[in-house]
């Protein structure tokens, strides 16, 4: 009678105040049939990662849109390493140009979603690359 | 090491992965349960009810910033819905709480019902319990909104409070079932808009209705904003002393009998649910079953009858 949820933190790292994308991701999710922490606007990388490790997720979303991924994306990563939690995946979606994808990738970064992306797209990917542990 | 040891040792990931594995009902998690069960019981258990915007989560993120002033550890368990079509959820509670996120002395869960009614999950005592065993002081039970009879809160919490707001439609609303009998203490939420005064002599006044002993606690209805944190800290104070009169009275006694009970029965259904329901939709035994019922060959009472019949004698 035991099945493993996948549960999935969303969140918005950083000061800009467009959540419309987060939401609308966030709503795919629960639609595809996710666990989905909505943590909102305004989280520092100490408490995306901090819910993370307390809600036991599988992944972390965070949308970005303020130009400030290069600084606050790898911030996450690291602080996952700090506490041991680097198995929890993370990836990114919002206005990210192409040029600091690979950066972003090889800080640990999983995957970037830029705009286009599908929600379709989207829920695809978490369903292949995040297996709930 | 068990979780069970790494918990004890104060390892938060620990935690957070037995809850997960209490949520998604795994065997194992009933051992490591059964370790932790003799370090709780120290815990006070606060539940926080009432229909959705009503402001719990702004009063839970408030009233722990209270208890965390006082020195306390606090655990908060909030609870939303689970989509009866996909089964998937967004848990949104603690976006009102994040100023608590990096905290230490604050461990928030948020868990979905999966289907289970009554305003809580079906893990929420469980994941309550290890909270108590992680040394937290106090632990703030927050239900889905609820309207009517959602009233489990009441069988796990020390202490309940129900929220509500001005304007939510007539007193008679109030007085259909469950809400007036569940709070140990009331409070208007939004008492700076139109009709809060109002709303607290309507719930006053049908309070004063219920029947009191002579000893018996008479809920308080107290008016908060919780946005600005007004009215709070008089709140936590009447919360607390809920709990001394729990212990002065004796009633603690009679609610902890309760609440064990509540659980026992809860814990002993599941199991014998488990128990049939496996092996009859494991085996495909369900499905004749079932053909024989449509076709009127055989008819539910006597095939559960039947099938019980069988099991106890095994």
């Amino acid at each position: 009678m035991s099945e493993r949820k996948l549960r999935i933190l969303v969140g918005k790292p950083g000061l800009d105040g467009h959540d419309r994308g987060a939401k609308i991701i966030a709503r795919a999710f629960r639609d595809a049939g996710f666990e989905v922490i909505y943590t909102g606007l305004h989280q520092t990388p100490d408490q995306i990662v901090s819910a993370a490790i307390q809600e036991d997720v599988d992944c972390i979303g965070l949308s970005i849109l303020s130009g400030a991924h290069n600084t606050l994306l790898p911030k996450v990563c690291e602080l996952l390493r700090e506490k041991k939690a680097d198995d929890i995946l993370v990836f990114g979606g919002g206005v990210i140009p192409e040029d600091d994808i690979p950066g972003l990738k090889a800080a640990g970064i999983t995957e970037v979603f830029t705009p286009g992306a599908s929600t379709e797209d989207i829920v695809a990917w978490v369903k292949k690359a995040v297996i709930p542990r | 090491m068990s979780l069970a040891e790494r918990i004890l040792a104060g390892e938060i990931r620990a935690a957070a992965r037995l809850m997960r594995d209490i949520d998604d009902n795994l065997p194992s998690s009933r051992d490591e349960l059964r370790r932790l069960f003799t370090h709780t019981g120290k815990a006070f258990l606060i539940g926080i009810t009432g229909p959705p915007g009503a402001g719990k989560s702004t009063l839970v993120d408030q009233v722990t910033a209270t208890f965390r002033r006082r020195g306390k550890r606090v655990g908060i368990v909030a609870v939303d819905p689970t989509s009866p079509f996909t089964g998937g959820a967004i848990l949104g509670d603690r976006i009102r709480m994040n100023r608590h996120a990096d905290d230490d002395g604050v461990f928030i869960r948020s868990l979905a019902t999966r289907g289970h009614l009554g305003g809580l999950s079906r893990s929420t005592a469980d994941v309550a319990n290890v909270m108590d065993a992680m040394g937290m002081d106090i632990v703030i039970i927050e239900t889905v909104g609820v309207g009517q009879d959602e009233v489990d809160i009441v069988r796990l919490a020390h202490t309940t409070l129900v929220v509500m707001v001005p304007g939510m439609g007539d007193d008679i609303q109030a007085i259909k079932a469950g809400i007036l009998e569940i709070g140990d203490l009331f409070v208007v939420n939004k008492a700076d808009r139109d009709g809060a005064d109002r709303t607290v002599r309507e719930l006053s006044f049908m309070l004063e209705m219920n029947h009191y002993e002579e000893s018996s606690w008479r809920p308080p209805v107290m008016k908060t904003e919780a946005q600005r944190g007004t009215g709070v800290e008089e709140l936590v104070e009447m919360v607390e002393s809920h709990h001394d009169w729990l212990k002065q009275s004796g009633e603690i006694d009679s609610l902890l009998r309760d609440k064990q009970g509540t659980l026992f029965q809860l814990l002993l259904k599941e199991r014998l649910f488990a128990e049939v329901w496996g092996p009859l939709q494991k085996s495909g035994a369900y499905d004749e079953l079932l053909d024989a019922i449509l076709a009127r060959t055989s008819d539910p009472y006597s095939a559960v009858d039947e099938l019980l019949a069988k099991r106890l004698q095994s």
